[in-house]
């Protein structure tokens, strides 16, 4: 087979308009699932049981369920309810949703690795436990979560070439639309590649950074 | 006739089928140092955190200055309560993301809405008395063992306890430090605070107590002003327990 070497070069400048769109979605995304995700993980770790249980049916249907179908019920199954999102802002609905299940797992496994000594000092003065959740545990978690919370960010970039299927213009849908015109799928397939791998890169790099910034103690 | 400040009935705690305490009771006095003593495993430190309920008794009531110490009511009310008690952990427990002066700030800011300028100023006063105003920006890592440990004292004074409970806070010491910490204690007691302490130090038990309990099986086997305990103690539990102490 030979390669077209034209369509690549051409190609470039296309899907870089998919690019800022995938980063668009992400970091719309991650924002919002880890706001959602840690307000779901201190709920997680509240005294109140109905609160808890929840949470953990929430967890439990987001893990239990492939992302496509949950990217489907927002776009499709929601505006029967009333509830109408365009392509772009449903599939940052259904990522946010999505990312927030598991980043509230990884608060609620963050701030349960805290030494049991330190809630019991903080009770001892008379700290509520809401007060020692935010002021004593959840500090003391961050630089470990960093970690986990990475893993997931790079999950939703990955994920975020789904909602290609719902016509988000983003990196994936962009080349597809390259190869429905021009048929080089090996081309652009490969680039698409390239271009995610190399995004993959990039996050981890800032995010070991971001981990080495970050006081131990 | 003046309540005790603390006035423990009947108190009983059991881990599963495991009696940990078996109805214990004692009156604490205001300005009064109680020190218990007994092996490990006799009870001492789970009747210690039954008092500011750390831990939740099975039986038994505890009153502070009359008031019965209530597991029920709201979290504030819960709260409140237990931060009238002062408690100092055998491994301090501080907070390590905080500097020592935050450390004893925190309390006064979060749990008695303090500003957080006044509550700075309280620790600050607070850190003054366990000999640590040189330190308060410190974080607990820069700190030696001893110096943490003052801290600690320090964060449990600024919510002005109405008593300082002591969890063994000289045996995750090396031993040279040991006595700037007994010498902190010494100071308060010599001060007219209420404490009961947990420790293995007799020397600190016979200056300091003004009464000490022997503690064994999660009963009280022996109390007694010092002189009279340490010389002639009559129970056999407590005449082995201090002939292996001195050979120690």
């Amino acid at each position: 087979m030979t390669i077209d070497w034209g369509i690549i070069i051409k190609s470039m400048p296309l899907l870089g308009h998919g690019v800022v769109v995938t980063l668009q979605v992400s970091a719309l995304a991650s924002v919002l699932g880890l706001a959602l995700g840690v307000a779901l993980g201190l709920c997680s770790l509240s005294h109140s049981r109905p609160l808890r249980w929840i949470v953990a049916g929430y967890v439990d249907f987001i893990r239990g369920t492939p992302l496509l179908i949950q990217i489907f019920l927002v776009f499709f199954a929601l505006p029967a309810l009333g509830i109408r999102f365009d392509e772009f802002w449903a599939g940052v609905v259904a990522l946010s949703l999505n990312s927030a299940a598991f980043v509230a797992e990884v608060v609620r496994g963050g701030v349960g690795s805290i030494e049991r000594g330190q809630s019991e000092a903080a009770t001892a003065i008379g700290m509520r436990h809401r007060q020692i959740l935010v002021y004593i545990l959840l500090p003391q978690a961050y630089r470990q979560m960093i970690p986990p919370l990475t893993n997931e960010l790079i999950s939703l970039v990955k994920n975020s070439s789904l909602l290609s299927v719902i016509s988000v213009y983003e990196l994936t849908r962009a080349g597809q639309a390259i190869i429905s015109v021009h048929f080089v799928p090996f081309e652009i397939y490969t680039l698409l590649a390239l271009y995610y791998y190399v995004l993959i890169k990039v996050l981890s790099w800032l995010s070991g950074r971001l981990e080495r910034r970050l006081p131990t103690w | 006739m003046v309540t005790p400040v603390i006035q423990v009935q009947d108190l009983s705690k059991s881990f599963g089928d495991n009696s940990v305490l078996r109805r214990v009771s004692i009156n604490v006095d205001t300005g009064e140092t109680v020190v218990i003593i007994g092996a490990s495993g006799s009870g001492k430190t789970t009747f210690l955190r039954c008092l500011n309920r750390l831990e939740e008794p099975s039986a038994g009531t505890v009153r502070l200055d009359g008031n019965p110490v209530m597991n029920s009511g709201s979290e504030k009310q819960i709260a409140d309560q237990r931060s009238q008690f002062g408690f100092v952990f055998q491994r301090f427990n501080l907070f390590p993301h905080f500097s020592a002066l935050d450390n004893v700030a925190i309390g006064p800011e979060k749990v008695r809405g303090m500003s957080k300028s006044d509550a700075r100023a309280l620790a600050a006063n607070e850190l003054k008395r366990v000999h640590m105003s040189d330190h308060e920006m410190k974080r607990p890592v820069q700190l030696s063992g001893g110096q943490q440990q003052r801290v600690a004292i320090a964060r449990a004074l600024a919510m002005k306890p109405r008593v300082m409970l002591f969890d063994e806070p000289t045996s995750a010491l090396d031993p040279e430090l040991v006595q700037e910490v007994l010498d902190v204690m010494k100071e308060l007691a010599n001060g007219g605070m209420t404490m009961v302490v947990v420790t293995h130090e007799m020397n600190f038990a016979r200056e300091v107590a003004d009464r000490v309990i022997y503690m064994e099986n999660g009963r009280i086997a022996e109390e007694g002003p010092p002189e009279i305990l340490f010389r002639e103690p009559k129970s056999p539990g407590a005449q082995r327990f201090l002939r292996h102490l001195t050979h120690e």
